[in-house]
């Protein structure tokens, strides 16, 4: 699967306060949450954002709580993948038991800049850099993830077994 | 072949003999834990596939607490949705309104995870119970909802960072100080995806309510866990509570740590985390004249009795600076009774302080105690990112309820000494 879009990026750290601060956690709702994704970190995200566009950020992307609602208002948002140098654990668990697409690329983060016109193959790990016609190889899951990924996330995993 | 505590538990409850780090496994969990945020999630995702009954009535815990009471309603239909769950489910463990304390005070007090465990929490503070010599661990709502369903959870099994504290510790520092020491020196993401296991003299002689505010935090440095090994001061609390069998595992000699890091405690003075990471650790004497506006004493990191007590030797026959709105916040019904019982409530009144019922409330920014622009708040909590406890220009500084207790009267941040 191809996703394409454009890069949004961020630094270190990014939190899940940042991502979906707890005052909007009152709420499941998807699409609820999606309004507010990334608010306290760069308020008009949602604003300058387009379906199918990529998070890029350094290391641990997601840390704090354990808040599922982090991933699932990125998601819901219409973001098509989060690449960054690395990923908090838990955000890291929510991600690929929700599928939302996650690359870990450390090269990816160095190069890619805001705007940048992205490709990225869910497959094979290619994150390519069309504006600056580069192309980035990122990490493999281990086949045990893969496995949750190819069913579209842990529940689905587990119904199959 | 020798394994870490980490290793033993979770081989324990995997059916295998040994683990070794970065090896997939799918053990079985004794607890799994959901709050008012994150069980609505799961119960949703539970019925979506499908799915009838819980594994284990038993080991199933819901604790209503990060908006009680409830804040508004929406927090409270949501816990009208995860009551009726478990009603339906008949689920032994769960606590909301007069019932319910903060997740990570009430559970150990009520003896429901104890040592040798495998708890699995929505809630990313779960990490707490390593304290008892538990593995202990916060997923996502998804992996609730699956180990609801199935009663396992999947797991890479992490690599082990050994911390050995020595040396003697000084006067007015205690767990807070040293973990937010440690957070400091190896960074928020310092123990990414491993465990940290806290050993030393200086561990063998800390309290119970220590451990559990270290372990709490590991979540702070990236960890998957952290653990201590159980002994007698482990037994001492866990045996008058227990209402089943555990069991106590420690590393072996020579088993393989991914780091080992030692810390010579006599060097560490009390700690205050400054905005906006809990690694931008200084020590209070190092910080100059910094005013602020509240001061919150509570939470799953230091709510117990013990920081009330140690809160209340200080502010006793004291007032909080009349522009700090000063918050109590005991962590468990249980507490409450007990501050009331020990007269430290009548201190913190005195002391012009505001008593709240258990809450999770502001730590998170959800409710009694949340910041305007440009306020800035001491809190003996675990988390100072931007916007945490309200206004995205707020502050939240993080230290020791003595710390926090000694701000307060002085309105700015202060060490314990300055009150003498």
């Amino acid at each position: 699967m191809t996703l394409k879009g454009k890069a949004h990026k961020y630094g270190s750290n990014i939190n899940t306060d940042e991502i979906i601060p707890a005052r909007y956690l009152n709420t499941s709702d998807a699409a609820e949450l999606a309004k507010h994704c990334m608010e306290d970190l760069d308020r008009d995200f949602m604003k300058k954002m387009k379906k199918g566009d990529f998070i890029v950020a350094e290391s641990n992307f997601g840390c704090g709580s354990s808040r599922e609602h982090a991933p699932i208002s990125i998601k819901a948002a219409g973001v098509s993948a989060v690449i960054a140098k690395s990923f908090a654990r838990i955000f890291f668990r929510n991600a690929i038991n929700i599928g939302l697409p996650i690359l870990e690329c450390a090269e990816a983060v160095k190069k890619i800049k805001s705007g940048d016109a992205i490709e990225v193959n869910l497959a094979t790990g290619a994150i390519k850099n069309i504006t600056r016609s580069e192309t980035y190889q990122a990490q493999a899951f281990p086949e045990f993830m893969q496995q949750i990924i190819a069913k579209g996330g842990l529940l689905e995993y587990i119904k199959t077994r | 072949m020798p394994q870490t505590i980490s290793e033993k538990i979770l081989a324990a409850h995997a059916g295998k003999k040994a683990v070794r780090p970065g090896e997939f496994i799918e053990p079985k969990v004794d607890l799994a834990l959901g709050n008012d945020v994150t069980a609505p999630l799961a119960i949703k995702e539970f019925r979506q596939v499908g799915a009838k009954k819980v594994f284990d009535r038993k080991k199933v815990a819901l604790v209503m607490d990060h908006f009680t009471p409830n804040k508004d309603i929406n927090s409270a239909e949501q816990v009208k949705f995860v009551r009726e769950f478990a009603h339906g489910q008949k689920i032994v463990n769960y606590f909301e309104g007069s019932n319910v304390g903060v997740e990570h005070a009430l559970l150990p007090e009520k003896g429901l995870v104890l040592p040798g465990d495998l708890v699995i929490g929505a809630d990313s503070h779960t990490c707490t119970y390593g304290a008892l010599g538990a593995f202990a661990t916060g997923v996502g709502s998804t992996d609730l909802a699956a180990a609801m369903i199935t009663g396992r959870l999947w797991i890479k099994v992490p690599a082990t960072i050994k911390f050995v504290y020595k040396g003697k510790l000084q006067k007015w520092v205690g767990g807070k100080d040293l973990i937010l020491y440690t957070i400091g020196r190896i960074g928020v993401d310092g123990a990414l995806y491993q465990s940290m296991e806290f050993t030393g003299p200086v561990i063998e002689k800390l309290p119970m309510p220590d451990r559990f505010t270290m372990a709490n935090m590991a979540i702070e440095a990236g960890g998957k866990n952290g653990i201590i090994a159980p002994d007698k001061i482990t037994s001492d609390y866990v045996s008058k509570r227990a209402a089943r069998k555990y069991k106590f595992y420690s590393s072996d000699i020579g088993a393989e740590y991914a780091d080992v890091i030692e810390i010579d405690c006599s060097k560490i003075t009390p700690q205050v985390s400054l905005p906006f990471l809990p690694s931008n650790a200084k020590a209070v004497t190092d910080l100059g004249s910094i005013a602020i506006d509240q001061v919150v004493i509570g939470s799953c990191t230091n709510g117990r009795i013990e920081d009330l007590r140690l809160a209340a030797r200080l502010l006793k026959g004291k007032k909080a600076n009349p522009r700090v709105r000063l918050l109590i916040i005991p962590a468990t019904p249980l507490i409450y009774t007990q501050m009331v019982k020990e007269g430290l409530i009548d201190i913190f009144l005195a002391a012009g302080a505001i008593v709240s019922p258990p809450t999770c409330g502001p730590c998170l920014g959800g409710h009694m105690g949340i910041l305007a622009a440009g306020e800035r708040c001491v809190a003996t909590t675990n988390r100072n990112f931007v916007g945490r406890m309200g206004h995205v220009k707020s502050e939240v500084y993080l230290a020791s309820p003595a710390v926090a207790a000694a701000s307060a009267v002085k309105g700015r941040i202060a060490h314990p000494e300055e009150l003498k």
